[in-house]
């Protein structure tokens, strides 16, 4: 077994690159900071109930580049967000024609990192043509794409996600296809593009499974993510995942690589999100959330008040 | 003296000249010759800071002195360059990209657009705005209206400006940099905030010194009781808060018991920095 880099004096850096925070309570924001977490990416959603109007849509936005940033800020921890129109409440035409108006007064504002979730739910034709429409919105803003891959008929809706994004003339090196599994990886990899996981319990991946993937296929393009949210779901997920990880004797740099570097480089190519964020934080005055503590300050001991690090 | 829109413009654009690069000053300048239409407005308020950076302005003495009391001393290039965009606009659009742009805006553009309330057109009849802004749960954005900006002194109401100082130390938040706080000191705010200081007494909480600020001229025989206990706590600052108070007061009794106390008296600005660094 490697040395457990959770026990080495440099504090552990972790960054969750999908995490439904604004649906989660401040003990999850204060554990996931314990962990480890320094930076995480809340990408827009469904509310877990669908939204009727665009006001609603809208004061869901604002609070991904509002509140929630500053809530986070409180904990220490850097949050960014991406914003899309979600593949199940593109089903909602009228709403989702006006979302696609509003989209772009979100598109450019700080810490908004990628264009998403955006992908197939039931893959409807009205979910066909609004994934079409984003994939052009984020092609003329030049943006980082993450992509949600169904629940159901996984395999065929991920093959299907990245035949339109080729047709649409996406690099795939700016497309993080999410909620992979051992039946996706492989193609998802072959195309170039980043290979994402969620940790999530029963319904996506499990961490076990998770080491024996990053075992064969590596730590190149290969993140993990949380995906926490209003549902039975593990904040910790990564930091979890992390320590498993070394348990079971995946080497320190790809451990490295896949809870934290490789997030950083996909969603990095939109120039939102940076390490020197959390680094190097801008001296104390009212204009900054961060007031200049840096949050590996003091030889913070990462911790994880947890009694089993498997997720299942 | 009150800003017109226009010159504060003017202002904007001579300091944001000095400070940007050819490149820099060549995109604003595209981006200025081209606010008729919403879209692209408020796509170019949005890029500012990827395009010109968010670099203090660090102004001279010369140019702040054009500014009387409207403080822009921790502005930044980002922050002047997107509210001179807002101001070059048709004026007819202002209000509606002001009211979008407030609803829609991320934490910096909050910022941004609370702090220069007192350069827009009209500002008198944007309080219920301001109002809106002290009303956020984001610190800094209440901070944009409540701190180093006249518009609250201005134009604010004796309710509203109560709301404002007592929010602020609710929050934790800190006084000093309220502008106006003497000026605007009032009988109301003081039974307000003498009552809040009761409640934190009663829950075991400290008293924030700087509260004693706006009570100091309003002491009377039962409000001294309440110094007092200021004057006695174990807090070095809320005695020195205390006899500030008391000095500020023309109560023969609260001039007895300051003759009584040491002879060592801080400045409320000393109190605030004290405070900044405990």
């Amino acid at each position: 077994m490697s040395e457990d880099p959770s026990k080495s004096n440099e504090p552990i850096k972790l960054i969750d690159p999908h995490v439904h925070m604004s649906a989660r309570t401040t003990d999850d924001y204060e554990r996931m900071a314990a962990s480890g977490v320094v930076a995480l990416i809340e990408p827009a959603f469904w509310l877990g109930q669908p939204r009727t109007t665009v006001g609603a849509y809208m004061d869901y936005l604002s609070s991904l580049v509002g509140f929630e940033r500053f809530r986070a800020s409180q904990f220490g921890i850097h949050h960014y967000c991406t914003v899309g129109l979600n593949s199940k409440e593109a089903n909602n035409e009228e709403l989702a024609e006006a979302v696609m108006e509003i989209l772009p007064l979100y598109l450019q504002k700080e810490g908004v990192v990628a264009l998403g979730e955006i992908g197939y739910d039931d893959q409807t034709e009205l979910e066909d043509r609004y994934l079409r429409k984003q994939i052009e919105l984020a092609k003329e803003f030049d943006m980082v794409i993450m992509i949600h891959t169904p629940h159901r008929d996984k395999k065929r809706g991920t093959s299907r996600t990245m035949d339109v994004l080729k047709e649409h003339g996406v690099d795939p090196a700016k497309v993080a296809i999410d909620h992979n599994n051992e039946e996706t990886v492989k193609e998802v990899l072959d195309r170039g593009f980043w290979a994402a996981f969620t940790l999530y319990p029963n319904t996506k991946m499990g961490n076990e499974r998770m080491v024996e993937i990053v075992r064969e296929y590596g730590s190149e393009k290969i993140f993990i993510d949380s995906a926490a949210d209003w549902g039975v779901s593990d904040p910790l997920a990564v930091s979890k995942t992390f320590r498993l990880m070394n348990e079971r004797g995946i080497t320190k740099a790809d451990i490295e690589q896949v809870c934290y570097h490789n997030a950083l480089s996909c969603y990095g190519q939109s120039g939102q999100i940076n390490e020197e964020d959390w680094l190097n934080p801008l001296p104390v005055d009212q204009r900054n959330l961060f007031h200049g503590n840096s949050v590996l300050r003091g030889g913070q001991t990462p911790r994880v008040d947890e009694d089993s690090l498997i997720i299942e | 003296m009150a800003f017109e829109s226009t010159s504060a413009l003017a202002l904007l654009e001579s300091w944001l000249a000095s400070r940007l690069s050819a490149d820099a000053q060549e995109w604003y300048n595209k981006k200025r010759a081209d606010l008729g239409s919403d879209r692209e407005f408020f796509l170019a308020f949005a890029l500012v800071p990827r395009n010109l950076g968010k670099a203090d302005l660090e102004l001279t003495d010369q140019e702040r002195s054009a500014c009387t009391d409207w403080d822009p001393s921790n502005w930044t290039v980002d922050q002047a360059a997107r509210i001179a965009l807002l101001l070059a606009g048709p004026d007819q659009s202002f209000i509606a990209r002001l009211e979008k742009l407030c609803a829609t805006g991320d934490v910096g553009e909050q910022i941004t657009l609370y702090q220069a309330l007192i350069l827009y057109q009209n500002p008198a009849s944007l309080t219920q705005r301001a109002a809106e802004g002290l009303r956020s749960n984001v610190v800094p954005v209440f901070e944009a209206v409540a701190h180093r900006n006249p518009y609250p002194q201005r134009y604010f109401d004796d309710a509203a400006w109560n709301q404002m100082v007592l929010k602020a130390l609710f929050i934790g938040s800190s006084l000093h940099p309220i502008q106006g706080l003497d000026e605007r000191a009032n009988e109301p705010l003081a039974a307000t905030l003498i009552d809040s200081a009761h409640e934190r007494w009663a829950a075991g909480r400290e008293v924030n010194p700087e509260l004693w600020r706006c009570v100091g001229p309003f002491i009377n025989t039962n409000r001294l009781e309440d110094v007092k206990r200021a004057l006695e706590s174990d807090n070095p600052l809320s005695q020195e808060a205390a006899r500030l108070a008391l000095a500020a007061s023309n109560l023969p009794e609260a001039k007895m018991l300051l003759e009584a106390t040491e002879d060592k008296v801080l400045s409320w600005e000393e109190i605030h920095q004290a405070l900044r660094h405990v």
